[in-house]
């Protein structure tokens, strides 16, 4: 036997071996990729430096919100180790079932990977956690910001922050599940200015999962940018005694400069306390302000709709003032077979007609303006006559929504030609059909942003500008320069008339609205009552002052609360006054105001505001 | 002076070559594998690559000054060195530093010495040496003396214990197959290999007879195909088979089949009492249990750092994963998964390659050896670097089990290091005196 051929074996076998192994490493190495991907897994972290959301403040600089450090505390279940489960749910204050629940699917996510253990501690709650969380291996806390709201006020034209819907993430690259963004108010309206641009890091962890340096020298990091701050022209204190004057009232008041059409205080009654939509009680929150009946979550500022009552006479005799069809000094009958009336001398002149506020006045100026007699058939001039009518209302920003800087504003209806055929048919309308106009019923709408634009366009005696909420962006300094001016198609000559009198609704007597004078100061007002087939009639008032130099012009409108003067007229005052002089004079209409409660009866409002948990 | 002459011109150059390659590899690798930017220095001892930085050193005087000691005086003082080794191994039970559970280590001073590591160097000297005396292996006598002198050391390792190390000696088996050791024994520890394998594999499942509401594991079930097989084998030997040779075969079949049966049973046992943690490596390795994050973690994590390595790697100094210890005992055990990270495949392969090339120009010089004791010696080194490349590298890209062996020139620690230089020191000289053998 030649045992020399015996080497062969081992030969071959070193042979065998090493091609095996070969093909095993060219497996491993060029053909299987999910071998890298697992090592990047394991080893790579992108870190998401989340900029500090940009704040949002008042015209005097005070803060409407602002952000506050909140801890999350995070799991890596690889490196949890004798855990004393009792322990932690004490102390987190998490129920045994629940750690056991979170822990396991923190290990079904990623066992390398961190997972939220608990969400949003406060920075109270942390304090008293993070001295005893270095004993429970594997878990630490990250800290992140809220949102918080200082004065508690403004939660409609704030909005508030909510996780990235699934969709939203499709939609926009930016968005990372789990993000947070504006919805809803200034929020959602800025959420590009107000996010800042979100930074990464990647970097490179041990085994331990401490961070040990940058991937690829920071090649791939991206910077993050900080929020930009608004400057709004919100005027906190206006806007806290609004929300205060409203309580339980259900309503809306607008306030704004006419010389610039910054908006000065946006109040929607029942609101609720901004805090409210903040961290971890929010969806609770969420839902229980759904289910309320009287609706807070309901913007009625800029989303509610009504028929805006006498208040509409103004523009109604501005525009057949326009049109020719009456002078300063033409006189109607209070004829109250015509339209209801309240009791009152006739009206000697456009002036008396508005101080009186006489219905059959303005259904005879609506009368004239519609039937000019350009044309022999009485419907025909009808169509007419509205058409010019509704481009002339639709100059004093009714209508349509005015380019407000919030989302979701309603922009009204004045009814048309189009409008009435569709309903009535062409030619099968006339004058008779839609007098309720003149008054300010029937089909017209109005949003209580309009009521305030209107009022603005008296103060300023023919035109206005664009309403904004925010003057600058990032620095007080970067004025918004977008804002337009708007002049109405009605000339200036016929404003100072009808000023003066709004001047006499407030200030003489037979004016609706005597309740609105404030101590010094002229006061321009009009009252108005919408016909409210749900109950009681709807009250608004909108005014202006100082009546030589505007500079506030104001609506507030109260659903259900009867005659215009008695309730909306004295809030419009305190709010004007507290604007102008930032005093208040009178604490006894103050106190009567506060202590009005026009709901009580009505809903079970209360019951779900006790219901409401703050964190 | 001119035997010195002759001996510098027939040392083996090719061999040296490789050998001095490895190491530069080696080094590299070891001080990748460690690095900390703190310490770069190479010899900064807070690092391993420090510590490996004077092993190696220390290894190449040592190769230098073996290269000096004829190949006479080594062969002559063969049983002497076995004994002495043999002396460590006890002493080391008695007086030993305990690291890892395993009393392996003489401290001395901050190094530890691991006897166990030489063992190889001495038993194959002592085995050439036997061997090299011998005519044939076929008396028993002679096979025992063969096998007591490879498993003396064995046990003693063992009972460190260092399974690792002891089963490195299988490669002796190789070396008395070369020398005369009947080919069917061989046969028989790959076909008894196969069997534990199937018999686990078959372990697993439970077969039930249709029917019937009888179950019965699936290692009867394959003594019950092996019967089948045997049964056929037995027709068709019947049929085909010349009748004077068919009782050779009948015996054959029969003791086959009731050897594999007692076999598969006592395999049976044997696993079930194995420790727990053995059990599943095995397993593990067979693919019956999935196990990342337990016994099957090492590997997960070990083939996670080759292959993200890629075709051409992350370059020296790059290998995030090993670098963060995600790999334990990565300068050790699993150090060529900083090979395969940070050289990729191209890297990885060519360590591969390089090792075979070592093996094979071992039995390449074996296979010119005029002298036995010298071929036998040099089958003994081809055949324990072919156990620890099969065996180390098999198991960091998961197709061997997790037996804690170095990988030569590249694992972490001085002993293992001097071991194999030694065993190439002294193969290099006795290859460059073979023409002396002429005269």
């Amino acid at each position: 036997m030649n045992l020399d051929e015996r080497k062969y074996v081992l030969i071959g076998g070193v042979a065998f071996i090493c091609i095996v192994f070969i093909l095993r490493l060219f497996w491993l190495q060029v053909v299987d990729t999910s071998w890298t991907a697992r090592a990047a897994d394991i080893s790579e972290r992108k870190i998401t430096v989340f900029p500090s959301r940009g704040l949002i403040i008042d015209r005097h600089g005070e803060l409407l919100v602002a952000n506050t450090p909140v801890y999350d505390i995070m799991v890596v279940p690889r490196e949890v180790k004798n855990l004393d489960t009792l322990a932690l749910s004490q102390l987190l204050n998490v129920p045994m079932d629940q750690v056991r629940e979170r822990l396991r699917k923190a290990r079904e996510y990623s066992v390398w990977k961190p997972s939220e253990f608990e969400k949003q501690i406060t920075a109270d709650q942390y304090a008293a956690i993070s001295v005893h969380l270095y004993k429970y291996a594997g878990f630490y806390a990250q800290s992140r910001t809220l949102r918080t709201y200082p004065p508690h006020v403004g939660a409609h034209m704030l909005g508030y922050l909510s996780e990235v819907s699934a969709r939203k993430v499709e939609e926009d690259p930016y968005y990372k599940p789990g993000d947070m963004i504006g919805v809803g108010g200034l929020e959602s309206f800025y959420e590009r200015d107000l996010r800042g641009k979100r930074g990464v890091k990647y970097v490179v962890v041990d085994v331990h999962n401490n961070i040990q340096g940058s991937y690829k020298n920071g090649q791939y990091d991206t910077l993050a940018f900080a929020g930009k701050n608004l400057y709004t022209s919100i005027d906190l204190k206006v806007q806290e005694l609004g929300e205060r004057l409203m309580q339980h009232k259900k309503g809306s008041i607008v306030a704004l400069d006419p010389r610039t059409g910054e908006i000065l205080a946006l109040v929607s009654s029942p609101g609720y306390d901004p805090e409210l939509l903040v961290g971890r009680v929010r969806n609770t929150n969420y839902r229980l302000l759904q289910q309320d009946p009287l609706r807070p979550l309901f913007d009625r500022a800029l989303q509610a709709q009504y028929p805006p009552g006498s208040i509409f006479k103004l523009a109604q005799a501005a525009i057949a003032l326009q049109e020719g069809v009456i002078n300063l000094n033409t006189g109607f009958a209070c004829n109250k077979a015509l339209v209801g009336c309240h009791n009152h001398p006739s009206a000697a002149n456009v002036e008396q007609a508005v101080q009186f506020s006489c219905n059959p006045y303005f259904y005879n100026v609506f009368k004239r303006i519609v039937e000019q007699n350009e044309v022999p058939n009485r419907f025909e001039d009808a169509a007419l006559g509205l058409a010019k009518w509704k481009t002339a209302m639709e100059s004093f920003g009714l209508g349509h929504p005015l380019p407000l800087d919030l989302p979701a504003v309603k922009g009204g209806s004045i009814p048309g030609v189009n409008f009435y055929n569709r309903i009535y048919g062409e030619k099968a309308w006339s004058f008779s059909t839609i007098y309720s106009l003149s008054i300010g019923q029937g089909e017209v709408l109005v949003a209580p942003l309009q009521m305030a634009n209107l009022a603005a366009i008296f103060a300023n005696r023919g035109y206005y500008y664009d309403p904004h909420l925010v003057r600058a962006i990032g620095s007080p300094d970067s004025l918004n320069t977008h804002v337009q001016r708007h002049h109405t198609m009605v000339d200036d000559k016929w404003f100072p008339p009808l000023v003066e009198g709004m001047r006499r609704v407030v200030n003489e007597a037979g004016g609706t609205a005597r309740a609105a004078r404030i101590p010094g100061i002229t006061v321009c007002g009009k009252t108005g009552t919408a016909q409210n087939p749900h109950g009681k009639d709807h009250a608004v008032f909108v005014a202006f002052a100082p009546m030589e130099d505007p500079k506030i012009a104001i609506a507030v409108y109260v659903e259900n609360s009867g005659f215009g003067g008695t309730w909306a007229a004295p809030i419009a005052s305190l709010c004007m006054e507290q604007y102008l002089t930032d005093t208040i004079t009178r604490p006894d209409v103050m106190q009567r105001m506060l202590e009005a409660d026009l709901i009580a009866t009505e809903g079970n409002y209360t019951k779900f505001v006790s219901k409401r948990r703050k964190q | 002076m001119k035997a010195r002459d002759s001996i510098a011109r027939n040392i083996d150059k090719p061999l040296v070559v490789i050998y001095l390659l490895l190491m530069a590899m080696g080094w590299a690798n070891i001080y990748s594998a460690a690095y900390d930017p703190e310490h770069a220095n190479l010899f900064d001892r807070a690092r391993e690559y420090g510590a490996q930085s004077v092993w190696i050193c220390a290894s190449l005087l040592i190769g230098a000054a073996m290269l000096l000691v004829r190949g006479e005086f080594i062969r002559d003082l063969a049983y002497p060195i076995y004994g002495f080794v043999l002396l460590l191994l006890l002493l080391v039970l008695l007086v030993g530093r305990e690291v890892n559970g395993a009393k392996a280590w003489f401290g001395v001073g901050g190094f530890g010495i691991q006897p166990a590591e030489f063992s190889k160097f001495a038993t194959s000297l002592a085995l050439s040496k036997y061997l090299s005396g011998l005519k044939t292996l076929k008396e028993v006598r002679s096979r025992v003396v063969a096998g007591v002198i490879i498993l003396l050391p064995v046990g003693l390792i063992m009972l460190q214990p260092d399974t690792g190390t002891a089963l490195v000696s299988g490669a002796f088996v190789l070396v008395l197959y070369r020398e005369g050791l009947s080919g069917n024994i061989l046969l028989a520890a790959i076909l008894a290999a196969i069997l534990v394998v199937l018999s686990l594999i078959m372990k697993e499942s439970v077969f039930s007879i249709p029917f019937t509401s009888y179950q019965f594991h699936g290692q009867y079930f394959l003594i019950l195909l092996l019967t089948v097989f045997a049964f056929l084998a037995f027709l068709v030997v019947r049929k085909f088979v010349l009748k004077h040779r068919r009782r050779r075969i009948y015996a054959f079949l029969l003791v086959g089949l009731l050897g594999s049966a007692a076999f598969i049973s006592s395999v049976d046992q044997l696993i079930d009492r194995m420790p727990i943690h053995q059990q599943t490596r095995i397993r593990v390795l067979l693919g019956l249990a999935y196990d990342p994050r337990g016994y099957g973690y090492n590997v997960e994590q070990s083939k996670t750092a080759i292959g993200s390595g890629g075709f051409l790697g992350k370059g020296f100094l790059h290998g995030t994963f090993t670098k963060y210890k995600y790999v334990p005992m990565q300068s050790t055990d699993f150090i060529f998964c900083t090979v395969g990270e940070e050289w990729g495949f191209v890297g990885s392969s060519l360590v591969v390659l390089l090792f075979g090339a070592l093996i094979l120009r071992c039995i390449q010089i074996s296979d010119r050896q005029r002298s036995r004791f010298t071929r036998i010696y040099a089958y003994c080194v081809a055949s324990i670097f072919f156990l620890h490349l099969m065996i180390n590298v098999g198991m960091a890209i998961g197709l061997a089990p997790v037996i804690g062996i170095p990988l030569p020139f590249f694992s972490y620690g001085g002993s293992s290091l001097i071991g194999f230089t030694l065993l190439l020191a002294v193969l290099v000289r006795m290859d460059a005196e073979r023409l002396e053998h002429l005269r």
